[in-house]
């Protein structure tokens, strides 16, 4: 699968990753053999519910929960090897260099801080900005992702925002110490469809404007091919298929095309829908590599 | 076969007085499967639970509701909570965790004293497409498909022709959703049911309705018939922007998004 952009090195690369846990019944193999390159793009990752995308999401960072163990053939962001970097490193390439949005902000965000001092930590931990030069940086962070009124969104506290607007201050935080990398998991499912549409377009903004890399975590085939430059589709820890997204409708695996063809359609009649048959020979084959 | 007029629902007093359905007015055919669309807060559900007579003890429910020729009076009879039934949209939260499907689906057979309770847990299990295998295990011990199964084999153990059906596959995989789908459809078919169905998909709505209301702010928005939501010709400009937002990311019909209040 070709890069958006040959010339320039991957800001990401990704191989044969392993997550494992070792649990009371045995050996869980949540990712086995991932492997891909992010570049500056929008990659989309698409995957029912214990495919192991949003595991894949996390051992990048390093945020496995205890128990699991990660193991790659290579993990690598802008040279430094994830795998082997000490505390002190990752501190500083969370959040300065790759940072996470995750799917609920009322989870997410710290219920006891208002959102403006949330934010300005954010920034204030991956620079030496002074805490008047932070105020102002983190008031710019919020008229950029679209919200109306910063002075009064500053002051308040998470659970005095709407579902939408807290995500959009995740996005704020996240974007604000200005890393390269975007994880974002499922970051709008729970909003409603326009509300949705309205964040991820400041998201798209954001990325475009400072040249990110983006890599989208999502069960919504629709949305990830609407939104995204690339997809890649798991299923049982493993990438089944790589697509660009316009080629979605000639996707190849029989995952894929069932995925596509079990959705009801807005414009389709009321016929019974396809049901996905699951044939173990998925999960025998190796994934595509890139 | 269902009728609601002018249906009113407030929770809450004095200050904290929230309105949360507006003068609701709809009428469902027998047979028929009924759409109620919209975004969270819109009233939908509790439309839906305002019929069911779940919400009397907790808001002021005013209005006209209607079911079979049956005036639906604050306590609901006997008849009524035999034939309506309903299946949640959470199927870990509405099993008891527990009981057994065998309890779990005993229990409503129990309650309205049916005979022949064994058969009809076997038989139900039968209809929703699960062996008898099933009928021993705890809720945990199943997937959440199978659990949205067994929701909706115990709406049927009563022999109900109505199911208020609240979000039943959102929170379900794509793969299972077609399966539920297509099991909701298959027993509408044999049974005769007639369905209300909530949803915020609109493409789940269009696959299993013939009408269907948007709701917004606990008003109907507009009624319409399922081949104007297929055509993409809904009337009112709030339905417009809610079908091109299901549509998928379309960053030119995004700048164009308007605020409705």
């Amino acid at each position: 699968m070709e890069n958006s952009n040959l010339s320039e090195p991957p800001l990401l690369s990704v191989e044969d990753l392993h997550v494992s846990y070792d649990t009371p019944t045995g050996l869980v193999r949540a990712v086995s053999g991932v492997s891909f390159e992010l570049g500056r793009e929008k990659l989309g990752i698409v995957g029912e519910s214990g495919s192991g995308k949003s595991q894949t999401g996390r051992a990048i960072l390093g945020l496995i929960a205890p128990g699991g163990q990660v193991r790659a053939r290579r993990l690598e962001f802008e040279g430094t090897d994830l795998l082997t970097a000490d505390l002190r490193t990752m501190r500083r390439i969370r959040g300065g260099g790759i940072s996470m949005i995750m799917q609920d902000p009322k989870y997410s965000l710290n219920p006891v801080m208002t959102v403006g001092s949330q934010i300005q930590e954010a920034f204030r931990v991956h620079s030496k900005a002074s805490r008047k030069e932070a105020r102002a940086r983190t008031l710019d962070m919020l008229r950029a992702v679209k919200i109306r009124e910063p002075e009064r969104v500053y002051k308040s506290y998470p659970h005095e925002v709407s579902g939408g607007m807290g995500q959009r201050i995740m996005i704020a935080m996240m974007m604000i110490p200005e890393p390269d990398i975007i994880i974002a998991d499922e970051p709008t499912s729970a909003l409603d469809v326009t509300v949705q549409l309205q964040v991820l377009a400041v998201l798209e903004d954001m990325i475009r404007t400072r040249g990110m890399g983006l890599i989208f975590i999502s069960h919504d085939l629709n949305l990830i091919a609407s939104f995204c430059d690339r997809i890649l589709v798991m299923y049982g820890g493993k990438v089944v298929e790589q697509i660009r997204a316009v080629d979605l409708a000639q996707a190849k695996h029989p995952y894929t095309r069932g995925l596509l063809n079990c959705l009801p359609s807005l414009d389709g009649g009321q016929d019974e829908l396809p049901v996905l048959k699951r044939d173990p020979a998925w999960l025998a084959s190796p994934g595509t590599t890139p | 076969m269902i009728d609601i007029r002018d249906l009113n629902v407030v929770f809450g007093h004095g200050k904290h007085v929230f309105h949360a359905v507006r003068d609701v007015s709809l009428s469902v055919n027998r047979g028929q499967s009924f759409g109620l669309v919209g975004e969270s807060g819109s009233g939908k559900t509790t439309v839906l639970r305002a019929l069911a007579g779940l919400l009397d003890r907790v808001a002021r429910v005013s209005g006209e509701m209607t079911v079979a020729q049956e005036t639906l009076l604050r306590h609901r009879s006997q008849a009524f909570r035999r034939r309506v039934q309903m299946v949640f949209q959470d199927p870990f939260g509405s099993l008891h965790p527990r009981h057994t499907v065998d309890t779990i689906l005993a229990e409503p057979a129990r309650v309205h004293r049916l005979d022949r309770i064994n058969e009809r847990v076997v038989n139900a299990l039968e209809e929703v497409g699960l062996d008898a295998s099933f009928r021993f295990r705890y809720p945990h011990q199943i997937s959440g498909g199978q659990r949205q199964r067994v929701s909706i084999a115990r709406a049927l153990i009563t022999g109900p022709d109505i199911i208020l059906l609240d979000e039943p596959t959102s929170a379900l995989d794509v793969s299972v959703q077609a399966e539920v789908l297509n099991l909701l459809m298959r027993l509408k078919r044999e049974h005769g049911l007639t369905y209300i169905l909530v949803s915020h998909n609109l493409a789940v709505i269009a696959h299993m309705c013939e009408t269907l209301s948007v709701m917004q702010n606990g008003e109907v928005v507009e009624t319409m018939n399922v081949q104007q939501l297929r055509d993409h010709t809904p009337a009112k400009p709030y339905t417009k922007q809610l079908l091109t937002a299901s549509l998928g990311y379309d960053r030119t019909a995004i700048d164009a998004f308007e605020e409705f209040a």
